[in-house]
């Protein structure tokens, strides 16, 4: 999915703080007429409950029903509450859990040490002014207008076993997306080559909302440029590494649509966001498993989105 | 700024030796980038060379050779997906969808700017972290809540929000609020504060001051989120797929996977319908790639 925010970027310059003072509060709230006050309720009120109902309710419900046993189907007073059996259940009786665990992990390392640090990297080239500047971001970044989903079917162009161009030109004879053992690896440089071309983005604007003069002055100070980096813009870059490292935590924890439209999130491919759509619109509906693995997503998600919202906030407020 | 330096160093440069010295690493640097933007080009340019070969020449010549130049494929993708029938599925979704969002978001966000309320930062969390949630973590209640309520048989013929137009729009405006409120409550803080001043003074209302004040202000920042939610609205898989049941109702990126048992023999096709499938998105983003560009960075240029 490609809609994190990826404004964070523009983070690195702090916006110019609103200029508001909490003592007039009140007296701003009584120069608003009635009709302000409906209007601006209203303004509030209806995204608010949009959101509400279509995020956080089920957000919550989802933490709900895994402390129960709902078959999805039943009236939803027949509930019972079973405690963390579903989590028991997911983790000793459900084979796929394991793996998806493994792989969830494995998509993260590799975004992580490989596609971000890269895409930081070509950000810091890109940084210098170059010539044709202009052409290597467009090129970077085109992946990151393509749907995941689309990206899969580009990508199967080159892995399909029969007519793929990988196997065409190495005389292999590889299903690189049907192999259990390496379409995990097929599927992460598809997903990379998207990734790279979104952190470069990102950081290339964090980059250039760095002061000058403070390159300037390392240069003065006979800084090598590598020396630079590390030591002045980088630490800099705070708050903009930590949001490279939530969106990265975040992309990897929904990795989804790449994965599904090969195998459905089988045979190798298990992921716990496939797992828990299996759970709900596949064959087998179990609401207890789909709910706790839900949950679990939800923990994880949750910790770094808070890092998230407090630096950007944090960033905000300045 | 820029200027400055550039002159600056070709000064020092016309006695050489800086200059002289970095070429080879500039070279390098060159040789670089080109040959990564190559490769990163390279699987897009591969779809839309395969896209344009017939089958019967690539089965015949394998796929690294050169020949059998055709439109055909396309012909036969458009057909075969009915690919006519989802573009317009993708724009019933879509367009109401961003239009809302940009809507709501930006109430939203003007009250978040114009006023300093303490719950404010309150607001801001909540819109902005709903849009960073994993979507598969809420599918549980949202799928039995979409198959609970009714809609009168006009807006849907499922009777249901599931498998209508309805659901999907309300959850992709649910989704990608968070974003723009985030965004837009930045863009409009940096907005003077006089305007507001003034437009008291005028005795304009609140919703006159959001209308005729802040929104025109606010055009850049919009055509920016504009060009960024058609793409992420338009790419969207999940939802669709999950809360459409109807073959014949679902969104053009969704309707892919329906797709694969058909074109699963011809890898031919398939790069044709990829192709088609990216267009819309390709076009927003060569036209309006400053907009595209100026949405990811919103705010670096407004400092």
């Amino acid at each position: 999915m490609s809609d994190l925010p990826l404004i964070q970027a523009d983070r690195a310059v702090p916006p110019p703080a609103a200029t508001t003072s909490t003592g007039g509060r009140r007296r701003r709230l009584r120069l608003l007429s009635r009709t302000d006050r409906v209007v601006i309720t209203l303004m509030v009120l209806v995204p608010l409950l949009l959101v509400t109902g279509f995020v956080w309710l089920p957000a919550a419900a989802t933490v709900l029903l895994s402390g129960t046993n709902w078959d999805g189907i039943g009236p939803l007073n027949e509930i019972e509450f079973i405690g963390a059996r579903n989590y028991s259940d997911v983790v000793n009786i459900y084979p796929p859990f394991v793996p998806a665990i493994q792989h969830n992990l494995l998509w993260l390392a590799a975004l992580f040490v490989v596609a971000t640090p890269f895409g930081m990297f070509l950000a810091v080239l890109l940084d210098k002014e170059l010539r044709g500047s202009r052409f290597y971001q467009t090129a970077l970044y085109l992946p990151v207008v393509l749907s995941l989903a689309l990206i899969g079917f580009v990508w199967q162009l080159l892995y399909s076993r029969d007519q793929g161009l990988i196997n065409a030109v190495f005389g292999s004879n590889i299903d690189w997306y049907g192999d259990s053992s390496v379409n995990i690896w097929a599927v992460m440089i598809a997903s990379g080559w998207r990734h790279v071309g979104y952190i470069m983005l990102l950081y290339l604007a964090g980059l250039k909302g760095v002061d000058p003069s403070l390159r300037e002055a390392a240069a003065v100070d006979g800084a090598s440029e590598s020396r630079t980096f590390f030591r002045v813009v980088f630490p800099v870059l705070r708050p903009i590494n930590i949001i490279v490292l939530v969106v990265t935590v975040i992309e990897s924890l929904r990795a989804f649509d790449l994965v599904w439209v090969v195998n459905k999130g089988r045979n190798g491919l298990e992921l716990i966001s496939a797992l828990v759509t299996q759970n709900v619109v596949g064959e087998a509906s179990r609401i207890g498993f789909g709910s706790a693995l839900a949950t679990i997503m939800l923990v994880v998600s949750l910790v770094f989105i808070t890092i998230y919202l407090a630096t950007v906030l944090r960033e905000n407020r300045q | 700024m820029s200027t400055a330096t550039v002159t600056r160093r070709t000064e020092g440069g016309a006695e050489g030796p800086t200059r002289r010295k970095l070429t080879p690493l500039r070279l390098l640097l060159h040789g670089f980038l080109i040959a990564v933007a190559l490769i990163w080009l390279f699987p897009i340019a591969w779809a839309v060379l395969t896209s344009l070969r017939s089958y019967e020449y690539t089965a015949a010549n394998g796929y690294v050779s050169l020949g059998g130049w055709t439109l055909d494929n396309y012909v036969t993708a458009w057909q075969t997906a009915e690919f006519g029938k989802h573009f317009l599925n993708s724009v019933y979704i879509t367009v109401p969808a961003v239009l809302l969002t940009l809507f709501l978001a930006s109430c939203v966000a003007f009250v978040i700017a114009r006023f300093s309320w303490k719950l404010n930062l309150v607001l801001l969390g909540i819109f902005t972290a709903a849009n960073l949630l994993p979507q598969q973590a809420l599918l549980i209640p949202l799928f039995r809540m979409f198959t609970e309520v009714p809609l009168p048989e006009f807006m849907s013929d499922s009777e249901l929000l599931y498998d209508s137009y309805w659901g999907l729009i309300l959850i992709n405006v649910a989704f990608q609020c968070g974003f723009c409120v985030f965004v837009l409550s930045n863009y409009m803080k940096a907005l003077p504060r006089d305007l507001y001043e003034a437009a008291m003074v005028d005795g304009a209302s609140i919703w006159r001051q959001y209308w005729q004040v802040t929104m025109p202000l606010c055009r850049p920042a919009l055509a920016a989120l504009a060009t960024l939610e058609v793409t992420w609205i338009y790419n969207e898989f999940f939802w669709a797929t999950v809360l459409m049941r109807t073959g014949d109702k679902f969104p053009v990126t969704s309707s892919l996977n329906n797709l694969r048992g058909e074109f699963f023999t011809d890898n031919n096709l398939v790069s044709a319908g990829s192709v088609l499938v990216a267009i819309p998105t390709l076009v927003i983003f060569f036209m309006l790639q400053r907009h595209f560009v100026r949405g990811l960075t919103l705010g670096a240029s407004k400092g």
